[in-house]
């Protein structure tokens, strides 16, 4: 066997993970992703092992909840043939061991710098100098916006080439918001500090990082979470997927300037956030999720408020979606808009919401199940057109699935057990692992490797923004370039998420 | 039409009426207030992820606390969090609280410059800059604009372009790779002009203080006028802080 099967968060011993040759590590990751589109790569990466760099290529089955671990060893100096010269959803992680260690590649159809990186292997490539595309034509004209954007959001730079109203291409340079994330969390100490980092990897999916850490830091640990920590945990998921989707909701129809769903969306996420404040004190649940706890259980009395809410939630929700599906001007707007087809989903690794609005059944909560998700049967909804609208229709079903999981869950609230925690200071030893959890935006995937000590050597994120950047580039073509700000906010991807 | 007037009804007023005075529902970590009782620091110390916390006598820095509650968990007879969200201030200091202190976080009006008063007091113009910020600050500040908290009430508003605008919001820890722009953008702005700062990472780097990753060379150029805590900083404590900072009464 060339490679290792693992399950979500099972650690395995590092030296368990077959090494090949990079022919056989190249034919064997690729081949597997171009068999069946139930298999995709969750993550790729590399990390220094004495002289050489040490690639991890991790391909999760969608079918038989299985994830395919396999490694090889390279180095700097002799370019290497790349995966994406024969499956492209590899480019960004191949670009990505590039920069970072200077691997190179001899048919990489385009070696651009991933994020700009402090500690890049080039330090002469610098954000300000970077060649963008350009078209030389007396038609055409070239629009550059960011990296500060018009809105208060953050900031990353998008350089379109336009004939007159329509998109030809558009190229998204990132990286503004590089913070060096994934090397603090080697250098940080405290696991209480880690704790707080994950938290602080994407602010508007505070719980779903906080769970995958909290995961891949648990199974490298070895401890068995208790019910009710599994119990609190899918409830902040699905309500952290309320809010987000109902804002994004206002969002949207901000961007087609539809005053009254702007409106009253954006009021109808206040409940929510308001609750998760009551709930663990923060409205965007900072400070709740840690690894081995239960800061915050669920109570009889705080399911009872919780289940108020929604109920005063969901009948304004459903009628202001009636609302605006009645509408022509923005259906108008909303359909055939922004189109990625389930081709280039998968051809570039779509994951997440904006995979099952392209008739991918990619959901890792299905999948890949964790927590409480196993009991809820989880099936994702599907969306065939692949259109701002399929990404509207999905996110308004996801809330209402939502409340139905967050219904059915809270029948039976589980007894708090004890916590003994003690163990959690101590990680195994020369250990993998690898967490995936479906955040709102899609499937996020952490992974440590551990040294002799127990000491992280190597953590790895990967935010489903890292997949989804590209179907956004791809999207906006041929559509008017008036119409990109509701391509971009049916997508609503992460920037710092990226940046890391 | 009477689908529209139906959802409008259904809304209700959604606005709160004083957002000076407006109360936080359940569980909230304002300001904190330390005891005297007598504990052991270091292992206070030890608790706090952002290193936030001081011995001897012993002191939460608000401008390095994220706000988790952990030390306020671990000793509950020593640190008690309130839920008063009024905690920005104009000087770096005011946001240390000390044991013993149970006072309001205010602004020291002797610190305002006097042009602030009365060129910013009744219309406020902002261009925020998110500089390495987690989206979380971003969304607050945005949710400050929304129906319930309106802070476009109080004539204070964001503007896409730095040339309308009186000053700068700066979220995140400013990393090297948004210091360029960050400058830029400063410069476009036309004097006289504000610099505020939101959230733990953007006063002190918060847990990214020790990134190489950043360059906050920006804050050693120029004088802040507003720091408004948090990790992200509330809408209320955003909305109070800068009232507090531009009208002498409201
Ligand atoms: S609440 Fe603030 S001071 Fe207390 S432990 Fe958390 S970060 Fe430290």
């Amino acid at each position: 066997m060339h490679y290792l099967t693992i399950k979500n968060n099972q650690p395995v011993l590092v030296k368990e993970i077959p090494v090949v040759s990079y022919m056989a590590f190249l034919i064997l990751n690729t081949g597997m992703v171009s068999e069946s589109t139930a298999r995709h790569c969750v993550n790729y990466f590399g990390y220094k092992e004495g002289n050489a760099i040490k690639l991890i290529c991790c391909i999760a089955d969608d079918t038989d909840h299985q994830i395919y671990v396999s490694s090889c060893l390279v180095e700097t100096g002799n370019p290497y043939h790349s995966f994406s010269a024969k499956q492209l959803c590899f480019e960004k992680f191949e670009r990505e061991i590039h920069e970072n260690f200077g691997i190179d590649y001899s048919d990489h159809p385009w070696l651009k710098p991933v994020r700009f990186s402090h500690d890049r292997f080039d330090k002469n490539k610098e954000i300000a100098g970077y060649p963008f595309y350009s078209i030389d034509s007396e038609e055409l004209h070239e629009v550059g916006v960011g990296p500060i954007h018009a809105g208060v959001i953050e900031p990353g730079h998008f350089r379109f080439i336009c004939n007159g109203e329509q998109i030809l291409h558009l190229e998204i340079q990132l990286g503004y918001q590089h913070r060096g994330i994934e090397k603090l969390f080697l250098d940080v100490k405290s696991l209480k500090e880690k704790a707080t980092l994950s938290e602080n990897i994407a602010g508007d999916t505070v719980v779903g990082h906080a769970t995958a850490f909290a995961h891949t830091w648990e199974s490298l640990c070895n401890f068995q979470t208790t019910p009710d920590i599994d119990f609190s945990r899918t409830i902040a998921l699905e309500l952290e997927r309320i809010a987000i989707h109902t804002g994004d909701l206002s969002a949207l129809c901000t961007d087609i300037a539809y005053q009254l769903g702007s409106a009253v969306f954006g009021r109808l996420r206040t409940p929510i956030v308001n609750f998760m404040q009551e709930w663990c004190g923060n409205r965007l649940s900072k400070g709740f999720i840690r690894p081995g706890l239960n800061r915050f259980p669920v109570t009889r009395e705080l399911a009872d408020r919780l289940l108020e809410v929604l109920d005063t939630f969901e009948p304004d929700f459903t009628e202001m979606n009636v609302e605006l599906s009645n509408l022509p001007s923005a259906l108008s707007r909303f359909e055939r808009t922004g189109v990625v087809s389930t081709e280039d989903a998968i051809t570039i690794g779509v994951v997440g919401m904006a995979a099952r609005s392209s008739g991918l059944k990619r959901d890792v909560r299905n999948s890949h199940p964790y927590s409480m998700y196993p009991r809820l049967n989880h099936e994702p909804v599907v969306k065939h057109h692949g259109d701002v609208y399929s990404r509207v229709q999905i996110r308004r079903e996801e809330v209402f699935q939502s409340i139905k999981h967050i219904r059915e869950l809270l029948k039976e609230i589980p007894e708090v057990s004890p916590s003994e925690r003690d163990n959690l200071l101590n990680p195994g030893t020369n250990l993998f692992t690898l967490s995936l959890v479906e955040g709102w935006r899609g499937e996020i995937c952490h992974a440590a490797i551990t040294g002799p000590e127990g000491e992280l050597l190597h953590y790895k994120i990967k935010d489903p923004s890292f997949h989804n950047w590209m179907a956004l580039a791809l999207a906006v073509r041929n559509n008017e370039i008036s119409d990109f700000p509701i391509c971009n906010k049916s997508f609503n991807l992460s920037y710092c998420g990226h940046d890391l | 039409m009477y689908n529209n007037l139906k959802i409008l009804y259904h809304q209700g007023k959604q606005f709160i009426p004083d957002v000076t005075t407006a109360k936080v529902p359940g569980i909230f970590r304002g300001r904190p207030v330390i005891s005297l009782v007598k504990v052991d620091e270091s292992r206070l110390q030890a608790t706090c992820p952002t290193h936030a916390i001081s011995a001897n006598p012993v002191s939460i820095d608000l401008g390095k606390c994220t706000f988790c509650g952990e030390c306020a968990m671990a000793f509950p007879d020593k640190i008690q969090f309130t839920t008063d969200y009024k905690i920005s201030t104009n000087e770096r200091e005011g946001l240390i609280v000390k044991e013993g202190d149970d006072q309001p976080i205010a602004i020291n009006p002797e610190k305002v410059r006097k042009e602030i008063h009365s060129l910013f007091g009744r219309s406020l113009k902002l261009r925020q800059v998110s500089a390495g910020g987690d989206n979380s600050c971003e969304w607050e500040l945005n949710a400050a604009n929304n129906v319930q908290f309106d802070m476009g009430r109080f004539g204070i508003e964001f503007v896409a372009s730095p040339r309308h605008a009186d000053g700068i919001v700066i979220t995140g820890p400013i990393t090297e790779n948004m210091a360029e722009p960050l400058q830029i953008c400063y410069d476009a702005t036309p004097d006289p002009k504000l610099i505020v700062l939101v959230g733990t990472d953007a006063i002190s780097g918060g847990l990214f203080s020790g990134s190489p990753a950043l360059n906050r060379s920006f804050l050693d150029r120029y004088p802040v006028d507003l720091y408004i805590p948090g990790n992200p900083a509330h809408p209320l404590t955003v909305i109070n802080g800068l009232l507090d900072l531009t009208r002498r009464s409201f």
